[in-house]
């Protein structure tokens, strides 16, 4: 097996352990070390590393969870990650974990926050709210009193104090990591062939539930293989995925649209990992500061901010045509307001300035793909054709 | 006779209320009022008014459509533009009816907006909804005001002065520049007065239910008399006077031991007394209530009324605290509490209000009332041994209300409600 596929396999089987044996056995190895879960899409994991910390990514139990008890706690129109987070949650998936965080994206995660309090699950369940008001006086001051309140919480767990050095030192790992992590996909933007969207995403998926230390080992191994002409082209078209934020597609629904012609060349599987674009400020005096000045002038767009002055539908169409893709994919999880919501605009931008797209929802633990390849092939197939008259 | 000749004054007056706002605002355009478009919960209503500004509510349009029956039109309508079935019907109902040349209840068209004003409390969904106003009245000013969660049950200083910076920063500076006026401090603190004296009335009113039997029901004549407060005239002299009318006239209702009026009639025999939590349907309402007419319940609280403000805890505008209190007043709404602290107000109201049980209507639109209801449900009936019901439906979306889905529900809830009465007794 290739290095680089042993990698993958490594990633997937990380990206899948929903019992977190790996973020579990690293809080064994060192007293008064914590973890801490939380959900889509961002939150700043450098506060939670510097303080002992390992903030881990909970994206649901997906299409690897039997739901039982779940489906009681949630109507029939309410998207799916939710149940399978309380199912996990009262199946002991969590037992390690010290707090959780749910940072502000909609409704439904907002209320979740409320149903782990109500259910004691967790030392603290703490629902994040981030600012929509982007001045650093305003928002900023805000946002930092956000973090305060989560560091608070973890030094009554742990009794760690912050440190302007150690703070400084997880912002210089998730930087790394992020740019690690935009090279990837940089030589995917041109050679998309030589890492599959599914390996891709199993490896950026890993880092969601180890230490930034070892990720950042993994993805710099993944580079060193990568960065060599390795497969074949095909003849495939371009694409950006986007509107899978929160609720994660089944991985097979990812190699379906690569089966069905596709390369990947972006997307928002993992936007959480690459929500700050760039560098966070790891010499200041006041790191705190510096991470919500990089919230607040660094963000990617997301359906979970509001884009007053800074319309999403032009930061997407930039992303596209800065990927040189041929076409976007808007692919949201059934009953989510916040992605769905926003498919009218995007489609009205991408008719504007002549961008191809396809619209379809998922769930989480869809099974069949049948419909998504015809639709994903005919876009694929239209496009090549298009081109070929053109 | 005497008791419907008051009933009709109140309601006249709501009537005479509502139709003057609909006039000044057809005759906006002349009068050179200028117009906010702004949600329910959380509204700076006083605010508005202080500058002279008219207020448009999507949501309340959206709800006046669903009862006229054209909610369907403007659903499937916003659904060609390009929305998902899935998503919140407001939103689509609202869009639909923009796209439909924006006519209000009483056939003129609602003048555009000069402001939008996106101070929204307790749903993200609105946040998307004016995504899309922007796109559709493209160059009008937008001010938002941020309202942060009540997550830990509380509302600290800093999260009060978070808002107040936002009101000074952004929202007042718009609205001087939008209404041409600058912001008066004392004529808004005449209109906070107003909006006390109206308060300390709902709480009032809605306490009637206390009486056995319930002279009023809270949730479906509730929510005409949340009418004027949730749609600009709380803060106006005006709405105080009326909710005096209203609340004398419940008085006496009062007096003569008289149950509440219903499209159907009085209600003669309270057999049941309900707490409802989540909004009503509003495409079948009559048919709606009148499920619960037949079967003689009354709703002696409901948790809807409380979207655009929660004052029975105690809650006033406060004269002499202008912009914090404004502050408060938005993150004081219900859907802005987290689920613990409405499981308690729940849990609260049916003690107080001697309820029979608890009967959830959940709303497939909208994840802000429903995410964590069935929870809610079942804590309170560990909680208080209460029998609770569950039934389904939409706002505005008629395809989502089926009355033998509905009927059959509630026929088995009565019937768990009649037995337990029997096992009492
Ligand atoms: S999938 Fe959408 S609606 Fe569901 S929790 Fe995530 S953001 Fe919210
Ligand atoms: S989700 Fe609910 S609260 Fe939000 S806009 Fe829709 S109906 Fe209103």
């Amino acid at each position: 097996m290739s290095k680089l596929k042993e990698l993958a396999n490594k990633c997937e089987k990380l990206s899948y352990d929903l019992n977190f044996k790996a973020a579990r056995k690293w809080k064994m190895e060192k007293e008064g070390r914590v973890i801490v879960g939380y959900m889509p899409i961002y939150f700043p994991r450098e506060i939670i590393h510097a303080v002992e910390g390992l903030p881990v990514g909970i994206l649901g139990g997906g299409d690897r969870k039997q739901i039982i008890v779940g489906d009681a706690y949630y109507q029939s129109y309410i998207c799916h990650i939710p149940r399978g987070i309380i199912e996990m949650a009262l199946s002991g998936h969590f037992a390690d974990f010290d707090g959780f965080i749910f940072p502000s994206i909609c409704d439904v995660i907002r209320n979740l926050s409320g149903m782990f309090q109500m259910s004691g699950i967790g030392k603290f369940a703490k629902y994040m709210d981030f600012p929509q008001d982007f001045s650093s006086e305003i928002g900023g001051k805000f946002y930092i009193q956000e973090m305060n309140s989560v560091l608070s919480k973890i030094k009554k767990i742990n009794g760690v104090e912050l440190t302007t050095t150690n703070l400084n030192n997880s912002i210089g790992l998730y930087n790394k990591n992020r740019k690690l992590i935009e090279e990837i996909y940089d030589i995917r933007q041109h050679s998309p062939w030589r890492l599959s969207a599914v390996d891709t995403y199993h490896i950026l998926r890993a880092g969601m539930v180890i230490p930034v230390e070892d990720h950042n080992i993994i993805l710099e191994e993944v580079l060193e293989e990568i960065r060599q002409d390795i497969g074949e082209p095909m003849d495939k078209i371009k694409v950006v995925i986007t509107g899978a934020f929160c609720e994660q597609p089944p991985v097979s629904l990812i190699r379906t649209i690569e089966m069905a012609g596709c390369y990947i060349v972006d997307d928002d599987l993992m936007l959480g990992s690459r929500w700050i674009q760039g560098n966070i400020d790891n010499t200041s005096d006041n790191p705190v500061r510096a991470i919500s000045e990089a919230y607040l002038n660094k963000s990617t767009f997301s359906s979970s901010v509001y884009d007053v002055g800074n319309p999403k539908s032009e930061r997407l169409i930039s992303l596209a045509k800065m990927r040189k893709a041929d076409g976007i994919i808007f692919a949201a999880p059934s009953f989510c307001d916040p992605a769905l919501l926003d498919n009218p605009i995007y489609n009205k931008a991408c008719d504007d300035q002549k961008i191809r797209y396809i619209n379809f929802q998922y769930h989480e633990n869809i099974g069949q793909f049948k419909v998504i390849k015809e639709q994903v092939g005919a876009f694929s197939d239209s496009i090549k054709l298009w081109e070929t008259d053109a | 006779m005497s008791e419907n000749v008051k009933k009709e004054k109140s309601m006249i007056l709501q009537k005479e209320m509502i139709g003057g706002l609909f006039k000044d605002l057809g005759n906006a355009k002349e009068s050179g009022k200028k117009v906010v478009y702004t949600f329910v919960p959380g509204n700076l209503s006083e605010l508005i008014r202080s500058f002279d500004m008219l207020m448009v509510y999507p949501e309340i349009n959206a709800l006046q459509s669903g009862m006229r029956k054209k909610s369907d039109e403007y659903i499937k309508e916003a659904e060609k533009w390009g929305h998902s079935e899935d998503v919140c019907t407001y939103v689509k109902c609202d869009i639909g009816m923009m796209l439909n040349g924006n006519i209000g209840p009483t056939g003129e068209k609602i003048p555009d907006p000069d402001l939008l004003l996106l101070s929204y409390t307790g749903c993200f969904t609105f946040l998307k909804w004016f995504e899309n106003l922007e796109k559709l009245y493209p160059g009008v000013p937008v001010a938002l005001l941020h309202t942060p969660y009540q997550e830990n049950g509380e509302i600290t200083p800093e999260m009060t002065d978070y808002m107040v910076k936002q009101l000074k920063n952004d929202v007042i500076p718009k609205m001087e520049q939008v209404s041409g006026q600058k912001f008066d401090p004392e004529k808004l603190k005449t209109i906070l007065q107003h909006s006390a004296d109206t308060e300390d009335m709902i709480v009032k009113i809605f306490d009637t239910t206390k009486n056995k039997p319930s002279p009023i029901d809270a949730y479906f004549a509730g929510v005409y008399y949340i009418g004027p407060i949730n749609i600009g005239f709380r803060g106006t002299a005006e709405a105080t006077g009326y909710y005096k009318e209203l609340y004398s006239e419940i008085q006496e209702r009062v007096k003569l031991g008289l149950g509440p009026v219903t499209p159907e009639g009085e209600m003669k025999e309270e057999k049941f007394r309900l707490v409802v939590e989540g909004p009503p349907n509003w495409t079948s309402f009559r048919e709606f209530w009148k499920l619960f007419y037949d079967m003689g319940a009354v709703i002696v609280s409901s948790s809807y009324t409380r979207v655009g403000g929660v004052y029975k805890n105690g809650f006033r505008h406060d004269p002499n605290r202008l912009l914090e209190s404004l502050s408060e007043y938005c993150m004081g709404c219900y859907t802005n509490m987290n689920l613990k602290q409405r499981v308690d107000m729940l849990a609260q109201e049916i003690v107080d209000y001697k309820a029979d049980g608890f009967l959830v209507n959940s709303i497939k639109s909208c994840n802000s009332f429903s995410a964590g209801q069935l929870l809610m449900m079942r804590t309170l009936e560990d909680r208080l041994g209460i029998p609770v019901g569950f039934i389904e439906s939409d706002l505005v979306d008629p395809r989502y209300f089926s009355y033998s889905n509905i009927k059959n529900r509630l026929e088995s809830f009565f019937q768990m409600l009649d037995q337990r009465k029997l096992i009492s007794v």
